[in-house]
């Protein structure tokens, strides 16, 4: 299946600041009780965004000036904890196809990579740059160049890094690896048969 | 040149490099659970794709089992939705489910070591970040999200980058009353909830060399909370003495061969590390959580952080955000505050061993008046094993509810759940914001003889002198 080649990405942008904010966090456990991921975008962040009757609580999503923002904003070492790809589902069903973060867990980085989700990281004070032309200015237009790893912002340049497979497999249409491992499965069962243990 | 475990691990198991530079790495074995495999098996059908080593994929059912309703349809639809699921999935594609009915379903890093499927030198993923428990055998575990588990189903491969490798040597004898549990959260604690990022962490000394493959389990087990993706142990003779009998280990001559291998995975001496860090087993203290993140832990007696004692503005934000959560007063000791539930089970402290030692000091004692206190065997084996030895009795009758077996209040997707900001002594591994279940629900982490002193006193308590341990 051919993918899109993701080189940059243009929107703007909203701050949900915060170091080690975790896929708990993300999406609370009791909205993984499904079979499908339809629907998790409504619930992104839900605990910390909404009482319990429903009701909004203080937060950057909850602004309306922030309504439509494609770009998510945040701390080092987003998405700790569980492994949970219910996270980087929700946070696309919710809208979001980019996140400039100071870090990311291990194994959220990859679960959103396979989505498609740019996941760049920049240092503190280039977030907080740009956090703060956002907050001065919701409609700015945020550009993230996966190609170039910069991001730009009105007039701004930053730098926006990402590993060098992730920047790969973006730009060059090939995120899903679904297809190449099903190409390497005839390699994949040569190597098995070298190993006793995969014995049928 | 000499190796680590995990060079010759991914070498074993590297089929070939992909185009973006990342590993397609073969996964031996490969476990799954209801809650991020029925999404896989859609994606499949989508694909139109088979599974296309279905003996290598192993089901149980955990997180949304509920621990005082045996019997099904289960109150909650989506719960028995998701079992339908799964039984519906393995029956289709012929995968091995080990099903309430089996005798053998647990929580699914308790299930895979139990029935001898974990095995040294191998790979191993599942759709669970504690998948790194299985490294105990001297396994590379990888917790995966949901594409992954379709790309494992699909091929028995995934997409990775190699990890860099951090030993973590701990050396000397524990002080009595600090467990597994204590040196894992005091691991944490020093290294960080992002230390691990990028690293897996490889298990090393005399302390280690001395564990049992419950403590070492319970150590690799949150590794992830370290931020490392994978932790191990080097395989060794008590590794072996563990695996031997159990269904699915080698058995008559190919048990021999099969002890050959793994030996020959064990990591080289002299073998390069990209990092190394040396603890004295004798400087670790029973450790309690205090913050919303497993690295926000404490000794017991010490107290608890204040803005004061910050050491980085990010330190000081944390202490502010988790103190403001937690509701405990700044400053104070830890030892004293009153809690409302304990907790004993999960991933991390739900097998024999843990409530041996638990039964051991609860009996002849009772949970504090007020106290909600449940004990849920991390598997129908675990439970089974307790109630013959009559440990069940023991705890119940110190007025722990003595539950079935399954993940519960680790995070709260069955029926276990805090309510409002109750204050939870846990032996889980997670005190996140929400964790176990309320939006307000408070969790303190801790071992479980810790939980055990927590529930008689009502209190956060240091076990050593609830039950009198000492070094003699």
């Amino acid at each position: 299946m051919a993918l899109a080649k993701i080189t940059s990405f243009t929107g703007r942008a909203v701050a949900v600041p915060g170091n080690d904010i975790d896929t708990d966090r993300i999406i609370p456990a009791r909205f993984m009780k499904c079979v499908t991921f339809d629907g998790l975008g409504e619930f992104l962040f839900n605990d910390v965004r909404k009482q319990l009757d429903g009701t909004l609580k203080p937060h950057p999503l909850n602004e309306p000036r922030f309504k439509g923002a494609t770009i998510l904003l945040s701390g080092a070492n987003f998405g700790c904890g569980s492994s949970r790809e219910h996270a980087p589902q929700a946070i696309q069903k919710y809208g979001f196809r980019a996140v400039i973060a100071e870090g990311y867990a291990e194994i959220f980085f990859g679960n959103s990579i396979t989505l498609g989700i740019p996941c760049v990281t920049a240092t503190r004070e280039d977030i907080a740059k740009i956090a703060a032309a956002v907050e001065a200015d919701p409609t700015l237009e945020v550009t993230i160049d996966v190609t170039k790893q910069e991001v730009r912002f009105g007039g701004q340049t930053v730098k926006g890094a990402i590993r060098e497979s992730a920047r790969d497999a973006l730009v060059n249409g090939r995120w899903d690896a679904i297809g190449e491992l099903i190409d390497g499965l005839p390699a994949a069962k040569t190597t098995a048969a070298k190993l006793p243990y995969l014995a049928a | 040149m000499p190796k680590s475990l995990f060079q010759k691990v991914w070498d074993a198991h590297t089929v070939r490099q992909l185009a973006n530079g990342q590993t397609q790495l073969l996964i031996g074995t490969h476990l799954i659970h209801e809650v991020t495999s029925p999404q896989a098996f859609g994606m499949l059908r989508d694909l139109g794709l088979p599974v296309a080593f279905p003996h290598r994929t192993f089901a149980t059912v955990d997180h949304i089992v509920p621990t005082d309703q045996l019997v099904e349809p289960y109150t909650d639809p989506l719960a028995q939705a998701m079992m339908d699921e799964l039984r519906k999935n393995c029956a289709q594609f012929g995968i091995t489910f080990f099903d309430r009915a089996s005798g053998k379903q647990g929580i699914v890093h308790i299930v895979g070591p139990e029935q001898g499927i974990t095995q040294p030198g191998t790979t191993i993923a599942c759709g669970d970040s504690h998948t790194s428990t299985h490294g105990a055998f001297g396994a590379i575990a990888f917790g995966i999200g949901t594409s992954q588990v379709r790309d494992v189903l699909a091929t028995q491969t995934m997409a990775l980058s190699a990890l860099k490798v951090r030993r973590i040597e701990v050396n000397g004898k524990l002080r009595a009353g600090v467990y597994a549990k204590d040196v894992i959260l005091h691991i944490i604690r020093t290294l960080g909830v992002n230390g691990g990022t990028g690293y897996a962490y490889e298990y090393a000394g005399s302390t280690f060399d001395g564990f049992s493959m419950e403590e070492r389990m319970t150590v690799c087990n949150m590794s992830i909370e370290g931020g490392a993706r994978a932790g191990y142990v080097n395989p060794d003779e008590t590794t072996f003495a563990y695996l031997k009998g159990r269904p699915y280990s080698p058995q008559g001559a190919a048990w021999d061969a099969a002890v050959a291998t793994w030996k020959s995975f064990a990591s080289d001496p002299g073998a390069t590390y990209d990092d190394v860090v040396k603890i004295d087993a004798a400087t670790i203290a029973p450790t309690v959580t205090w913050g919303i993140n497993p690295g926000q832990g404490i000794a017991i007696n010490e107290n608890i952080p204040s803005v004061e004692t910050a050491t980085s503005d990010d330190d000081r934000a944390g202490i502010i955000e988790a103190l403001a959560y937690m509701k405990l007063p700044p400053g104070a000791p830890i030892k004293g505050t009153a809690i409302h539930v304990a907790f004993l089970g999960s991933c991390t402290n739900g097998r024999l061993s843990d409530f041996q030692e638990v039964a051991k000091y609860l009996k002849g004692r009772k949970v504090a008046p007020g106290i909600k206190a449940i004990a849920v065997p991390g598997s129908q084996i675990v439970a089974l094993q307790c109630e013959k030895l009559g440990l069940d009795k023991i705890i119940a009758e110190a007025g722990f509810e003595w539950r079935a077996a399954g993940c519960s209040m680790c995070l709260a997707m069955n029926p276990d759940k805090l309510i409002g900001d109750q204050l939870c002594a846990s032996s889980s591994n997670r005190n996140f914001k929400g964790r176990q279940g309320s939006t307000t629900g408070r969790t303190i982490l801790m071992s479980p003889v810790m939980v055990a002193a927590a529930a008689v006193t009502g209190r956060i308590a240091d076990a050593r002198e609830v039950f009198a341990v000492s070094n003699n």
